[in-house]
């Protein structure tokens, strides 16, 4: 081992603790960001000493900088624009995007690894399979992501996409895929096999994620981001860098659990949503079925406005509704309002609230409500007993109370107890059902009030009524 | 060779490991900043894209060290500044409007 090796060793074990800590800060909000700024240092220490190690060792000709400066400057570029100009509300496509590229990043190293192999020394088992895995794997995120954020962004249908024989050629593309990465473990010399193969995963990637609803699509984003990591882990096999390997396994293993945690707040498994896109089609979400307007009590928002100025104690339970007309600044001026009123408001957030876990946190921390009133499940569902009006404001399925029974889509699913609530009001658009496609009870319950409407115009009326009763 | 790989695949296992242990104590509140920051990580492959560009020899090997470098590169950055930009806006403590602005820092 050279000075030079051991040097880099090093700096790479140290890139790699810093990873480790980075992630350990990012348990809490207050040392979350100083987490970030850690494992970004970890970052520029890794990617420094590779240059370091490639300057003084590789560099075989000028057009591979020159082809690499270009790559990075235009990657850099879009990366950092794209990351200053989303809106929070578009944050989860753009995690999908940012993913695909690593996955696709991955790839491309493995491909550079096989070409140089064809010039010179043949691969070596030990050096083909990961090559092969880490195309596999590293097109199927690449593909899939892409389809998952124009799903979430909407340019694809959020509908589960079908049709006849998906299933045949599913399993046809897997065995091609398969088949081409066997063949070029055994026959190390030949690009077209790891072309064939590449092809096959990408076509896979975008089969695999197309039939998946567009409710299910924060999970499989979350299962591609442990997919990438794995994919930068097999890179790291390929070329020999433990960074590579570190990186990509922690990240595997993160995306792993988030996609299990992720995966049971919304009552679903990971391979009923995977294979339920590949076989079964879609059952239950057929979305626009209407619940029974019997025993219903609809209120206006002069009510609504009257009920919680005289409260004591608020929560507002957010759901996808409010991500959906963008409401949250009407809705934190609201509660900004009562607050200066004396009101008690604090916000009960359901983990899968908005479009990915911990979405609706970022939504309510961008309109400037503090961390400390978002309530997370446990604590909320401590707080409804004692609670004199909950707003619920368009999320469904995760307060209805027939998940506490058995036999239906959402039993056994955790869920935000506001039946314990003194009183409730719901603003929503309709009666529509939720995504499990089932009756809600809380609205028909003699204590709730259903205000209909756009969540936005909705808490505006509200917020304007409001203004009657607490000034001065 | 075998020597090498044995050692790679403890790192790796080992990661995994770690990897498992660190996460699984994250709140709800904060998947989002973590799945990005997480996502930000394994933008370490752009390490891997510098040393298969200084390798490079041929046509492909220059594409190829374009299409790897541009990708990382929008990984990292993008990766970083996004995730910082959530966890912004979760640290501004204005809690009630009132108290002082000392608390920032004591992060206990």
């Amino acid at each position: 081992m050279t000075a030079l090796a051991f040097v880099i060793g090093l700096l790479y074990l140290l890139a790699a603790s810093l990873f480790v800590v980075g992630l350990h800060l990012m348990r809490a909000p207050s040392t979350a960001r100083r987490g970030n700024y850690i494992s970004a240092v970890g970052m520029i220490i890794a990617v420094v000493a590779t240059i370091v190690v490639a300057v003084v060792t590789g560099a075989h000709s000028v057009w591979g900088w020159i082809a690499l400066a270009a790559g990075l400057v235009v990657g850099a570029l879009f990366g950092a624009i794209r990351a200053r100009t989303v809106k929070m509300t578009d944050m989860p496509q753009l995690v999908s995007v940012f993913n695909s590229v690593g996955g696709g990043a991955a790839a491309a190293v493995a491909f550079a690894e096989f070409v140089l192999s064809i010039g010179g020394t043949p691969l070596q088992v030990s050096e083909s399979i990961p090559v092969v895995l880490d195309v596999l794997i590293g097109c199927v995120t690449f593909s899939g992501s892409l389809i998952a954020a124009g799903k979430l962004q909407g340019v694809i249908p959020g509908s589960p996409i079908t049709f006849p024989g998906a299933r045949i050629l599913n399993v046809l593309v897997v065995l091609v895929a398969v088949a081409a990465g066997v063949l070029v473990i055994m026959y190390p010399t030949n690009l077209w096999l790891l072309v064939i193969e590449a092809a096959a995963a990408l076509i896979f990637g975008v089969l695999m994620v197309l039939p998946i609803g567009g409710a299910d699509a924060p999970v499989i984003v979350s299962l591609l981001n442990a997919f990438t990591g794995l994919a930068v882990a097999m890179a790291g096999f390929a070329i020999n860098n433990q960074a590579l390997i570190i990186g990509g396994a922690l990240v595997g293993a993160a995306g792993t659990i988030l996609t299990l945690q992720m995966a049971k707040a919304m009552n679903r498994s990971v391979g009923a949503i995977v294979l339920g896109g590949f076989g079964t089609a879609d059952n239950a979400s057929g979305a626009s079925v209407n619940q029974d307007m019997t025993g219903v009590r609809e209120v206006v928002a002069d009510d609504v406005a009257l009920q919680l100025a005289y409260a004591q104690r608020v929560l507002i339970v957010p759901g996808f509704g409010l991500a959906a007309s963008q409401a949250q600044y009407e809705l934190a001026e609201l509660s900004g309002l009562l607050i200066k009123h004396g009101v008690d408001v604090k916000y009960a957030i359901h983990p899968v609230a908005g479009r990915m876990p911990g979405h609706m946190n970022v939504l309510l921390a961008e309109a400037n409500v503090p961390y400390d009133q978002m309530l997370q499940l446990e604590e909320a569902n401590a707080a409804f007993d004692n609670c004199d009006v909950a707003l619920v404001i368009g999320a469904n399925d995760v307060c209805n109370p027939m998940a506490r029974q058995k036999g239906n889509p959402v039993s056994g699913m955790p869920i935000l107890d506001v039946d314990h609530a003194r009183a409730v009001v719901v603003i929503k658009r309709s009666m529509s059902f939720g995504y499990a496609g089932i009756p809600n009870p809380l609205y028909t319950d003699a204590k709730s009030g259903m205000f209909f409407a756009d969540a936005k115009a909705g808490l505006g009326d509200i917020l304007t009524a409001t203004k009657e009763y607490v000034s001065a | 060779m075998t020597v090498q790989l044995f050692g790679n695949l403890a790192i790796f296992v080992l990661s995994l490991l770690v990897g498992f242990e660190v996460i699984s104590k994250i709140p709800t509140t904060l998947h989002t900043p973590m799945m990005s920051g997480a996502n930000a990580i394994h933008g370490v492959v752009l390490a891997g894209s510098i040393v298969i560009a200084s390798l490079a020899d041929s046509p492909a090997g220059y594409v190829l060290a374009f299409v790897a470098g541009a990708l990382g590169a929008a990984n990292v950055f993008g990766g970083y500044v996004v995730t910082d930009r959530m966890l912004q806006m979760f640290n501004r403590p204005k809690a009630p409007p009132a108290p002082a602005k000392s608390s920032p820092e004591d992060a206990s």
